[in-house]
């Protein structure tokens, strides 16, 4: 399936919490929806039959820049049956940036919103395990937020290069 | 008097369990093939749980490729897998390229020469990889012979790859656009002979040695016994985790994206996908640990058979750069996907149309496969854990990024 017949599939289904289908910039089209609703529509695409995601390659944080009010939470994933991907963004506010875990569909998201929490300080809400993981737990700020300072000193020993 | 002792060592029967011990194994552990820490929770020698600590060898590549152009970035990405950097550099290239040719106005296309040239090096470079995992492998369960003969093997091929590129680790060949020519290499010239000559030279020597890994290790039987039917990934299991390339294989499902989803040029050449099968007379399960190590073992074979192929075609004509003034990709974004020697290693760049990226996010294989360490392990022994962490082939630096 394309992702317009994918949009129009979950446009069908879930109405208003599907926001749009962003094609206008080079490079890959993404389905944008609200975040409350990413683990029901995930959970849709995972199930039904012609859809049949069962794989999610990717989940990145993103933050765009400082002026930018929100932080987008990027979903790649890929049906081996069908051989069609899609790609799912939602955008969360920077203040109080929580949406629903995918951990319960596909495990890969285990690590991955993990990595996400760790780097923006996401918080993905019902994740059965949320802490840091490359960084070390009394590890201060989220270093891939564009307004990140990184600090001076890290137990005593200099930060900076 | 005695019914008591009896009493109390059948209490002793019914619960033969100790206490939780709690054991840190890395990261400074010769057998966690890097850093990797794990946090054994022990009942005696059988492990209740095995929490994998990461992060030692965090550099935060995608926080400083925010601040790089994109050929600035290619260094980077050496560092991630280090015994398949070419590969990796490759990955990456790939995404911006894609990127790239996603704008409409610009013309651009990787000269032929370069693609032959890349598939060449990175088949090449699968092989030392595969080695590598190969003679560790080995060396963790307790043989040290093999771990002699395939870093014997694999020299030869550094030796290439200096050549090549003038570095025998961190590897960095591939640019955007082609290849780096550090030895300028004329098309047709004796220089260019020699190179094929050295590769097919390689490749006759080594071809044969395969067979001598497998008496060696494949058909050991102590190493069979520790590694068939141990840690077995079920498909759905390997699917789920997002366990890709020869762990995915190794469980029995068929799906290489070099052949499923050819990039570059990897649809004109004839090769075999190994996937693993159950092998009764043995005792090998599909999902064990043996298959996805002997997965890895057929797969070398496939990539002589590539690397064979490009030889008798011998190297196009032409450039090895594509022409184009500056690395500047439309404003857009992109997911790229290629077969690293260790999965599907995958690119997300993110890029507003200026010479720096907005955001760059690796995806690495082996960050995927080590998640499902935890569950396989479950309910093994200690030195099952050995055996698995050297059966998913992890290397931290990629999983650490």
């Amino acid at each position: 399936m394309t992702p317009e017949e994918i949009y129009k599939n979950l446009s069908d289904k879930f109405g208003d919490s599907i926001l749009g289908l962003d094609t206008e910039l080079a490079g890959d089209a993404s389905i944008n929806i609200t975040p409350s609703a990413i683990a029901e529509v995930c959970q849709y695409l995972s199930e039904n039959g012609s859809l049949a995601f069962d794989s999610l390659m990717c989940l990145s944080g993103l933050d765009l820049g400082v002026k930018e009010e929100e932080f987008s939470v990027v979903y790649h994933l890929y049906a081996m049956q069908h051989r069609h991907s899609v790609v799912l963004k939602t955008s969360v506010p920077k203040t109080d940036p929580h949406l629903p875990t995918v951990a319960h569909i596909w495990k890969t998201a285990d690590w991955h919103e993990r990595e996400a929490y760790d780097l923006y300080g996401i918080v993905f809400e019902g994740h059965a395990d949320l802490r840091r993981i490359l960084l070390p737990d009394d590890w201060e700020g989220y270093p891939l937020r564009k307004d990140y300072k990184e600090p001076d000193f890290y137990r005593g020993m200099r930060v900076p290069y | 008097m005695e019914t008591t002792q009896q009493t109390e060592s059948k209490m002793i029967e019914l619960k033969p369990f100790t206490d939780e011990m709690v054991v840190n194994m890395g990261p400074q552990h010769p057998s966690t093939h890097g850093v990797l820490r794990l946090e054994l929770r022990l009942d005696g020698e059988v492990v209740r749980e095995a929490i994998p600590h990461i992060g030692y060898l965090h550099r935060c590549f995608e926080k400083h490729s925010e601040n790089l152009s994109y050929p600035q970035i290619i260094p980077f990405t050496d560092r991630m897998d280090y015994v398949a950097a070419m590969n990796q550099n490759w990955g990456f290239c790939l995404a911006v390229e894609k990127l790239m040719a996603a704008d409409e106005k610009k013309d651009f296309a990787v000269p032929e020469r370069a693609e032959y040239l890349r598939v060449l090096i990175c088949e090449l470079n699968r092989i030392a990889s595969h080695l590598l995992s190969f003679g560790t492998y080995g060396m963790d369960l307790g043989a040290f012979t093999p771990f002699l003969y395939a870093f014997r093997d694999r020299e030869r091929l550094l030796l290439l790859f200096e050549k090549v590129c003038g570095a025998r680790l961190t590897y960095n060949y591939i640019r955007i656009g082609g290849v780096s020519e550090i030895i300028p290499m004329e098309p047709g010239s004796i220089d260019e002979q020699d190179f094929l000559d050295e590769i097919e030279g390689f490749l006759d020597y080594f071809e044969p040695k395969i067979d001598e890994y497998n008496d060696l290790l494949t058909s050991n039987s102590i190493f069979s016994e520790r590694t068939m039917g141990v840690a077995v990934m079920s498909a759905e299991m390997a699917l789920s985790y997002g366990a890709t390339g020869p762990n995915l294989r190794g469980s029995g499902v068929d799906w290489d994206l070099r052949r499923d989803e050819p990039y570059s040029i990897y649809d004109r050449f004839d090769y075999e996908v190994p996937v693993a099968k159950d092998i009764p007379e043995l005792g090998a399960v599909v999902g064990d640990c043996w298959s996805r190590y002997k997965v890895r073992m057929d797969e070398m074979r496939q990539s002589v058979c590539i690397v064979r192929q490009i030889l008798a075609e011998g190297l196009p004509d032409g450039p090895v750069m594509a022409d184009m003034k500056a690395v500047r990709p439309p404003k857009g974004e992109i997911y790229f996907r290629s077969e690293a020697p260790r999965g599907e290693l995958g690119f997300y760049i993110v890029s507003d149309g200026t010479p720096k990226p907005v955001r760059v996010k690796g995806r690495s294989p082996c960050f995927s496969a080590l998640s499902a360490l935890q569950e396989l392990s479950r309910g093994l022994m200690v030195a099952d854990i050995i055996a698995i962490i050297g059966s998913i082939d992890i290397v931290m630096g990629e999983v650490d990024r």
